[in-house]
């Protein structure tokens, strides 16, 4: 065990140097520096303005530099917004990101799994047709339009709901519903078919032939083994929500990283979508990593040592 | 009951009756085709996917308009004769705009679909045809890759290359080949091991010969069911793109760009938005029962 997590550990360090050096290459790749204005500033204040970024240094320093302050976990200063570091904007807009985030991984799982079960349990009955027709809606409707149609229905008609900040728990409900409709009908389509893959099994035979009652039989033995697929795609479905974070925030005017990310994208400020994407990738692979760890504790058939698959 | 002795008599063989087809053998195609069609959901989906080509191809073809005419007279109209969906805040037809949308989102995605099948089975056809070290590297190379948030990349490539229909493709072409990678290297390990392979070989062909005229038909069926569903990702990926400003550039207009304009004036005029949403929409239902049904009908091993 502990030699698998060494393991793994050494790959995402890995992967996040990669990630790192990619992004450093992909963003000094861009024709023209970044102060470069529609206005051209004097030659004077131009020099002077890349030596306070250290932009003359040759390409290797400058790559150096930038990996030796991010070990230290310092992004730099933003490009942009003058005197603000790129941590300073990490840390205003994660904490809000991660409530957003959390709270729609939670909603998901606990709405999704059951949709799922009871879908599996009722197969091509009507409970099955209402959940699964449901899901299919989840999975096609592309996050934006869904925080905009919430927001038209609840927050501009029915005025249930605040229509956009952040703040109080009522302010959560509808990001949080716009941002968890893809994941809940992933998860509950998942489900259903991992459930109706574990009804099929043997060993549900032996349990109900033995004389056990159903409610006895999913909770102990159909439950515990058709919900280690879910655990798998928490990963990749993380990602799907930090993406999906990318709209429903800006919908919503919510302080979050993400819509941080999507204003730097708008403004070119090259510092800030440099540290937010490092830190994102850094972000989802420690949560991958920690999913695929819970993952071997849960199923102790999968040798930890075999590659996935 | 009497038994005759004539109820004994032996039946003469008759070899040639025996050995003759009585019907026409069904190969794989007509098979899965005959299974497509009696999922009413895929084929619900398929001509729903038919008519939008269509109205994609045609539309912007018979409209009195064209998608960039502004008409500054007649801004943000409700539905009317003139303008059967209204007009946006440039007094654009809200239809010719919806309709040449669907041009560029399909195109979008079925063009990044076919670019990701291209370098998924190269890739995964190389990697699983010569297996061993080879199959190990590219392999791994492949986990990182996972590894990593693509979309992430997406959008960096976008910031670098300017927005437009081609640097879109360019940057879903680069990334969304993993699973179609995996997908095709699986299927060709397992085939590589069967005796027309063997034949082949024998016979002088070329590797690359076998990979492409041997195994990867073979593996048509999961591939197929792969492309099919990267469409809608690819869809949806585009209007993402345009919606956070990084997609096609104005005054072209994909459904995710005409989404994103209609954001603003959003509270005055919401069907501005309705209308892409529901055609996204639609899209991506009509792709996804298609690829469901496809995949039950082509790979009915998966079915569950």
């Amino acid at each position: 065990m502990g030699s698998y997590i060494l393991k793994r550990l050494v790959s995402g360090v890995l992967v996040v140097l990669i990630v790192a050096t990619a992004t450093f290459m992909l963003m000094r790749s861009i024709p023209g520096g970044p102060f470069r204005r529609e206005k051209a500033l004097p030659a004077a204040i131009q020099r002077n303005i890349e030596a306070r970024y250290k932009l003359n240094d040759p390409l290797w320093k400058q790559y150096l530099d930038y990996m030796k302050n991010m070990l230290r976990g310092d992004f730099g200063p933003s490009f942009k917004y003058i005197g603000r570091s790129v941590n300073s904007i990490i840390e205003d807009g994660f904490p809000v990101s991660a409530v957003l985030g959390g709270v729609t991984i939670i909603f998901s799982l606990v709405v999704g799994i059951p949709a799922g079960i009871i879908s599996a349990l009722n197969q091509n009955k009507w409970q099955d047709n209402l959940a699964m027709g449901i899901a299919i809606v989840g999975v096609s409707v592309p996050s934006f339009v869904m925080a905009t149609l919430l927001m038209y229905v609840f927050a501009v008609k029915l005025r249930w709901f605040p229509a956009a900040m952040w703040g109080t728990p009522r302010h959560v409900v509808l990001p949080m519903l716009a941002l968890s409709a893809f994941p809940t009908a992933f998860f509950a389509r998942l489900m259903r078919s991992s459930t109706l893959d574990v009804l099929s099994q043997d060993y549900i035979r032996t349990a109900r032939s033995k004389g056990l009652s159903w409610a006895a039989v999913v909770y102990k033995h159909v439950l515990k083994n058709s919900v280690l697929p879910i655990i798998t795609y928490l990963g990749p479905q993380a990602a799907a929500i930090l993406t999906g974070s990318f709209v429903v925030e800006s919908i919503f005017a919510i302080p979050g990283l993400g819509r941080y990310y999507v204003t730097s994208i708008y403004n070119r400020d090259y510092t800030t979508i440099m540290g937010v994407t490092i830190f994102y990738c850094i972000i989802l692979v420690a949560l991958n990593l920690l999913v695929d760890i819970a993952y071997s504790w849960l199923d102790p058939r999968i040798k930890l040592t075999e590659a996935k698959e | 009951m009497e038994y005759s002795p004539e109820l004994f008599q032996q039946v003469p063989k008759d070899i040639a009756s025996a050995e003759a087809i009585v019907r026409p053998s069904v190969t794989y195609w007509q098979d899965a085709w005959r299974r497509l069609k009696q999922n009413k959901m895929a084929m619900v989906g398929l001509w729903t996917i038919a008519a939008i080509l269509l109205i994609a191809i045609f539309g912007p073809m018979v409209s009195p308009y064209s998608y960039s005419d502004q008409d500054l007279a007649s801004q943000n109209q409700g539905p009317s004769r003139a303008h059967w969906l209204g007009t946006d805040d440039l007094g654009r037809d809200m239809l010719t705009r919806l309709m040449y949308g669907a041009r560029i989102s399909l195109t979008v995605g079925i063009m990044a679909s076919v670019l990701n099948l291209t370098v998924g089975v190269i890739y995964g056809g190389i990697s699983g045809y010569y297996g061993g070290r080879v199959d190990n590297i590219m392999m791994r190379i492949v986990e990182i890759l996972t590894a990593i948030p693509m979309l992430l990349y997406v959008i960096l490539l976008m910031v670098i290359l300017e927005p437009g229909l081609q640097n879109i493709l360019i940057a879903l072409g680069v990334v969304y080949w993993l699973s179609m990678a995996r997908i095709v290297r699986g299927q060709v390990l397992s085939l590589k091991e069967q005796d027309f392979v063997l034949a082949a070989r024998t016979i002088g062909a070329s590797d690359w010969r076998i990979i492409l005229k041997h195994l990867v038909p073979n593996a048509m069926g999961p591939i197929i069911v792969t492309a099919t569903l990267n469409i809608p990702s690819a869809i949806f990926t585009e209007a993402f793109l345009s919606f956070i400003g990084l997609g096609v550039s104005a005054p072209m207009a994909s459904w995710g760009a005409l989404a994103s304009d209609a954001l603003q004036g959003f509270r005055t005029y919401p069907w501005q938005l309705f209308y892409p949403a529901i055609a996204i929409s639609i899209t991506m239902f009509a792709f996804n029962f298609l690829g469901d049904g496809l995949r039950d009908a082509l790979d009915p091993k998966q079915r569950k």
